[in-house]
């Protein structure tokens, strides 16, 4: 028999213990490559978080109607169905960002964090567990390309949203604009989240010692 | 034989839903995709044509070119789309130009995926002005590390030199087929 968890752990744990980026590695690609700036994070991280919250609420209330040898292939045509949707209305609405997001706003139909919470996730709880559970995970993975975008974008070109913030004395680091420092900033951070895990799993073992 | 039944019954459900709602949503976005384009277009066109007020567009194959008017409606020149390739990929750009096709009067980057920080720089001021009241009788030259000294020559960015190039050559070409096309010949 499966634990039941408390709901509000079922969003909390996308923000840290099982976070899309830091803890599954998942959904990189995008991570890796739109994050010259945090505008362009954070509306990569809304359009992916809509996508997963939707397909994760519809692919829950199918679960029990899908057979199980086709789900991947009713998953994709579900998850497709809403990126489609991000993709026009952005197009229509928000023509700038939709030229600087270019090809990364279709690609969300691959990205394998909404894949793989509606498989790992939504495919075998209820609705409102999965809308949590797709809402905490978006919410992490929106939190974690805006930190990357404003760090690129802050030592690229001393501003963070297009607002000044380093004085012009400081000198750009180009590489944190270009593919490179995408990939150094996310080692940095992954490297971080990795430490912090450990101090603290070292840190709650002595003191269960100190208590014993 | 059930179950096949219900593979097929759960996917024709899925992709007719989806095409529906797909449809519906592609019918709202299309006139607002539409107005978005011809709104980047003319915006573009009068960036490079400053007293322009209205523009036609030109039939010429394969160069996307208009014919642009002043608000007493009469000619003032032609502006002209065109693309070519870069350093990473196509460069898109517009670039005003007088009636006698003989001197250009200011160009706008359009699409580009160059270098950051290098390449890019041919999307700044910097560069686009060296292009201002450029002479265009003959073809466009670029120079390397020195100012020009003729007023049909461009100074290439340091650094970035083949992406300055690269903007030339796509000028020189729009203007050939567009001399081509109106009957004036080098």
């Amino acid at each position: 028999m499966k634990k039941q968890v408390s709901l509000h752990y079922e969003f909390l744990k996308g923000l840290w213990e099982i976070h899309p980026i830091f803890k599954q590695a998942l959904g990189l690609c995008p991570t890796l490559a739109v994050t010259v700036s945090a505008i362009n994070g954070l509306a990569m991280g809304l359009a992916t978080t809509f996508v997963l919250i939707f397909s994760s609420v519809i692919i829950s209330s199918i679960r029990k109607i899908v057979p199980n040898q086709v789900r991947i292939a009713t998953f994709i045509l579900i998850i497709s169905t809403f990126v489609t949707i991000v993709d026009l209305v952005m197009k229509a609405k928000f023509p700038e960002l939709s030229k600087a997001l270019g090809p990364f706003i279709p690609l969300i139909v691959v990205n394998c964090l909404i894949l793989g919470r509606a498989e790992a996730f939504a495919s075998k709880n209820k609705i409102f567990r999965s809308f949590l559970d797709a809402l905490g995970n978006g919410t992490g993975f929106l939190l974690a390309l805006v930190v990357l975008g404003s760090i690129r974008e802050l030592l690229g070109t001393r501003c963070i949203f297009g607002f000044q913030i380093l004085p012009d004395g400081f000198s750009t680091w180009m590489v944190m604009i270009l593919p490179a420092g995408a990939f150094l900033t996310l080692g940095l951070l992954l490297g971080f989240a990795n430490a912090y895990t450990k101090w603290k799993k070292e840190k709650s073992e002595k003191e269960i010692l100190i208590t014993n | 034989m059930k179950k096949i039944l219900q593979i097929i019954l759960v996917l024709t459900f899925t992709a007719s839903i989806s095409g529906f709602v797909l449809s519906s949503v592609n019918k709202w976005a299309r006139p607002f995709i539409e107005e978005n384009r011809i709104r980047a277009i003319s915006q573009a066109i009068f960036l490079v044509q400053s007293e322009g007020k209205k523009y036609e567009k030109l039939n010429i194959g394969e160069l996307d070119a208009y014919k642009v008017f002043d608000e007493n409606n009469n000619s003032i020149g032609f502006a002209v789309v065109h693309q070519g390739n870069g350093f990473q990929g196509p460069i898109k750009l517009i670039f005003g130009i007088n009636e006698e096709l003989n001197r250009i009067k200011s160009i706008e980057i359009l699409e580009q995926v160059e270098t950051p920080g290098l390449g890019t720089l041919i999307t700044e001021d910097d560069f686009k002005n060296r292009f201002k009241n450029l002479n265009a009788q003959s073809i466009i030259k670029i120079v390397k590390g020195k100012k020009p000294s003729n007023d049909y020559e461009v100074q290439a960015i340091t650094g970035a030199t083949i992406s300055s190039k690269a903007v030339v050559e796509i000028i020189n070409d729009a203007i050939a087929k567009l001399k081509k096309h109106n009957g004036i010949e080098k």
